[in-house]
């Protein structure tokens, strides 16, 4: 394992970002967002970021496609951003996890190419969590915090960092980085973990084969009543990924572009037949019914949640998927 | 103060006064509450809760609840029955509906306060005297309770209960508050810093329209910008600007009607201080109208639709526009 004095991290990131483009978690507890690295800007002391790590890889505005209109004929230019080699360092176990929910829905046939670019070009340097938040829940569906996934993975212990390739991507990028010495990381404490008030939620009332059940539960109308029906939740979620196609007039044409949608806004499915959601018991009963029934039932029972508490902390009436997931759980027990 | 609220609150229910009333329900930690809706007994015993953390305005609900047949109940913070008072004189909230239970307020707290004095883990907290005491998964810590305050209820405006059927814990006073301060420091700012300061400010924006839908003041049924046949539809901006816009837009729209509650900032995900744009709204109106207060009383004119001979003229914008 190779391993560096964390008083060095910000020579690591200058060695990192003489190659390519490097975001790091910075910013104070409020406003600690993925940024790009410049020199002196230092890592956020927060545990995590307000808005996901999903936003690297699927940005919340990107252009797909420009059409040029001049008379009857019409060209099509490419808009897409043409994709660079950069490395996210600092990415927490959760939002690790997101990315394979996110992977089997953008990469499954035929793969979302714009997604696919961002994911094939980005290095994923994940950092172990020492203190979490009491909104935490990661444990509760199969992460360990301690020990993340991704290209590399990072812990630090006492004075030092200590990172270990896990990909070729992940291997490379750290052949190309002459500061280590090699080392061997010290147990890591995980008693805090054991610690977590949310730790021993059930999710077992959920998956795919009780889907008509839940469905037609009585508790959404109270567990929806006070929603505002903001995006937030969707929005701060590292596995939301909805999505809505647009097109904008310029003067020469039209600009098509995506941008990030929410199923708790009143327009999301509006088609020209009608609203099959009419209101927001249906549109709050849709987000967690796909994370915690859909999902599962089209990939192997993994739910659609990797447990961070973006949506503990961050919905305006505290509304989230574990007040949903007790809810339901308690009404199904016999 | 919880236990006095409980009790009228299956008061209503038991004598038949109210079919249901509205409240804050308890959530897995001590300051995750919901607005909730109590029909029985057992309901508010077994979840009603009224403490430091039951920041969210109930007014607005009122528009969808004076309206579904029956009386409700609500219990108002005096913050809360300013924009209670507002909505009845917009013809939003049906009063014969409703029977409100004004209740004294010494301040709410906001976890992101606790949270940004460096608490971390946070899973109990108890009031002792000036001091909170917060129980984290790392030990116990002390606070004081006025740090722990939500920054509207640092600079709080008044402690009167309007409009109230009745009232628990008194009613209270108008204040002197502090609550310009932070609009003054930016007009003290040359244009270019005011500029740069809310370019970065609003550059957080994620237009997730939490601080649209919890406004009492925004009480469009279709906003102009959700409805894809106005023209406005705006779900992504062309550009950080026009993104920018839409807050600006907002603000013009409920200046005059924003009564300063506060929750605009309160559930801002990323934290922007939107307060600051209504607020300048506010203090604008007061200097160039006279003092007026959104919600204070349900017949005055508001400044911005009365017309009166010794209003200021449309050229008053270039002269104080010249100042910075």
């Amino acid at each position: 394992m190779r391993k560096l004095p964390v008083a060095r991290l910000n020579e690591l990131f200058a060695a990192i970002a003489a190659e390519r483009k490097l975001y790091i978690p910075a910013g104070d507890a409020k406003t600690a967002a993925f940024t790009l690295w410049r020199e002196g800007l230092e890592m956020t002391k927060a545990l995590n970021t307000s808005r996901s790590a999903k936003d690297l890889f699927f940005p919340q505005v990107e252009n797909l496609v420009d059409f040029k209109v001049s008379g009857r004929e019409i060209e099509i230019v490419e808009s897409r951003d043409p994709g660079e080699s950069f490395v996210v360092f600092g990415v927490r176990a959760c939002d690790c996890r997101s990315f394979d929910i996110l992977d089997k829905v953008f990469l499954c046939d035929p793969a979302d190419t714009y997604y696919q670019s961002r994911r094939e070009n980005g290095v994923v340097v994940t950092l172990a969590c020492k203190e979490p938040e009491e909104t935490c829940f990661c444990t509760a569906l199969g992460v360990d915090p301690a020990d993340p996934a991704g290209d590399v993975t990072g812990w630090t212990e006492g004075e030092d960092l200590y990172l270990r390739a896990n990909t070729e991507k992940g291997e490379s990028l750290l052949a190309g980085l002459p500061l280590f010495v090699e080392g061997e990381k010290p147990e890591t404490d995980r008693s805090v973990f054991g610690r977590l008030p949310l730790k021993e939620l059930d999710w077992s009332a959920f998956g795919g084969e009780k889907m008509m059940e839940l469905f037609s539960s009585p508790a959404w109308e109270s567990l929806a009543e006070s929603c505002l029906g903001c995006g937030t939740c969707t929005f701060v979620c590292p596995t939301c990924q909805c999505y809505d196609v647009k097109d904008f007039k310029t003067n020469d044409g039209v600009r098509r572009f995506r941008c990030w949608d929410s199923c708790m806004y009143s327009d999301f499915t509006l088609m020209s037949a009608g609203q099959p959601r009419p209101t927001q018991l249906e549109r709050f009963r849709q987000r967690f019914m796909h994370k915690l029934v859909y999902y599962p039932s089209n990939h192997e029972g993994e739910f659609g949640c990797v447990g961070c508490g973006r949506c503990l902390q961050k919905c305006p009436i505290s509304m989230n998927i574990v007040k949903v997931a007790r809810a339901l759980g308690e009404e199904a027990k016999p | 103060m919880q236990e006095r609220v409980k009790a009228k609150a299956i008061e209503l229910l038991e004598s038949g006064a109210c079919t249901r009333v509205l409240g804050w329900k308890a959530g897995e930690f001590f300051y995750d509450v919901t607005p909730a809706v109590f029909t029985s007994r057992e309901e508010v015993e077994r979840d009603f809760v009224f403490g430091p953390f039951c920041g969210a305005n109930l007014s607005k609900y009122l528009i969808a609840e004076s309206r579904k047949g029956g009386k409700v109940g609500a219990f108002l913070k005096p913050c809360d029955t300013y924009s209670f008072r507002q909505l009845q004189k917009e013809h939003r909230v049906l009063r014969e509906n409703v029977y409100a239970v004004g209740v004294q307020c010494i301040g709410m707290c906001d976890i992101e306060a606790v949270k940004a004095a460096g608490m971390k883990g946070v899973v109990g907290a108890e009031e002792r005297g000036e001091d909170l005491v917060v129980r984290t998964l790392y030990g116990e810590r002390t606070m004081e309770r006025r740090a722990a305050l939500a920054e509207r209820c640092q600079v709080c405006k008044s402690k009167k209960l309007l409009d109230c059927d009745e009232r628990i814990g008194g009613q209270g006073e108008e204040l002197s508050s502090a609550r310009f301060d932070g609009v003054a420091r930016l007009e003290a700012m040359t244009a270019e810093e005011r500029f740069a300061f809310w370019r970065g400010e609003l550059s957080r924006c994620i237009r997730c329209n939490a601080c649209r839908n919890v406004c009492p003041a925004c009480s469009c049924e279709k906003c102009v910008f959700d409805n894809p046949a106005s023209g406005a539809e705006n779900k992504a901006a062309a550009d950080s600007f026009e993104e920018n816009l839409f807050h600006i837009i907002r603000a013009f729209h409920v200046a005059g009607r924003c009564t300063d509650c506060g929750e605009c900032s309160r559930v801002c995900p990323q934290h922007i201080p939107l307060h600051l744009l209504n607020r300048k709204f506010i203090k604008d109106i007061n200097e160039l109208y006279g003092g007026y207060q959104a919600g204070e009383d349900p017949e005055t004119r508001p400044p911005l639709v009365d017309f009166r001979l010794d209003d200021p003229e449309p050229s008053v914008v270039h002269e104080r526009g010249r100042k910075g």
